[in-house]
């Protein structure tokens, strides 16, 4: 029996896609509505519920950080392996440069999120 | 496609294959919500940039998010979020392992309706937590 030699790299991508879905699928409706409806209006939540003390605090415990991390990085890992194979459904072959760009965004943008992170502390 | 193959065979034409079949523009329109679940993730990216920038990049970012063109572009995130979710869980019956349950497999249906429950539960305790830290 012939022994595998060179491993695929496609779970881990379709990995990161499982996960950030799931993420999204769970959690992402009520991040948007948080972040982009209810606090910036006021409902149901206070107007100041992001203010700069209380967001700073958050993004500095490692827990708040953690969340941070995952829900950016995680919904651009999800986001660019799906528009990579919808792309290539719309004919532009998935090939190693497309694989490239896009997993290619997602790295910098976990690489962006994570310095912004680092760069507000402890 | 090899136009200069004398024998001219046919080659079924792809271009805007998915809108002849509305199972397929429904496939299009859930991997669309893509592009949104990217566009907010740049959203947050931004802001944690300039969380980490200072208070006033920050109070900047708030009043940006108050815009009312904001406002309308995270009712159609919302809309866009809402359907991934849905499509997510309608699909997962056939991406995951049959789920065996009491000697027969899980119907469809109550997987799909569970990971709605699901959502509706995670989004309730974030609100909840969320509600309980800013009071």
């Amino acid at each position: 029996m012939k022994s595998i030699t060179r491993r695929s790299n496609a779970p881990v991508f379709w990995g990161l896609f499982g996960a950030g879905g799931m993420l999204a699928a769970l959690f992402g409706p009520v991040l948007v509505f948080i972040t982009g409806i209810a606090v910036p209006l006021g409902i149901i939540l206070p107007a100041d519920a992001m203010s700069w003390p209380r967001m700073q605090a958050f993004a500095q415990h490692w827990a708040g950080k953690g969340l941070l991390f995952l829900v950016v990085a995680l919904f651009m890992w999800h986001a660019m392996h799906r528009i990579l194979h919808s792309l290539h459904d719309l004919g532009v072959r998935a090939g190693t440069a497309m694989q490239f760009a896009c997993y290619g965004v997602a790295l910098l943008v976990t690489i962006l999120a994570t310095w912004a992170l680092m760069a507000l502390g402890f | 496609m090899n136009t200069s193959d004398p024998r001219r065979p046919y080659v079924r034409p792809m271009a805007g294959w998915w809108r002849r079949n509305p199972f397929f523009v429904e496939y299009m329109v859930h991997e669309a919500t893509a592009l949104f679940v990217a566009a907010y993730a740049l959203v947050l990216l931004v802001g944690l940039r300039r969380l980490a920038q200072g208070e006033a990049a920050w109070n900047g970012w708030l009043e940006a998010l108050r815009s009312p063109v904001s406002l309308v572009f995270h009712g159609v995130l919302l809309a866009a979020f809402a359907y991934h979710c849905w499509t997510w869980f309608r699909i997962m019956p056939r991406t995951m392992p049959p789920l065996i349950f009491g000697g027969k497999r899980v119907a469809p249906g109550v997987i799909t309706a569970c990971g709605v429950a699901a959502t509706t539960a995670c989004s309730l305790v974030v609100l909840i937590l969320a509600w309980g830290a800013t009071r």
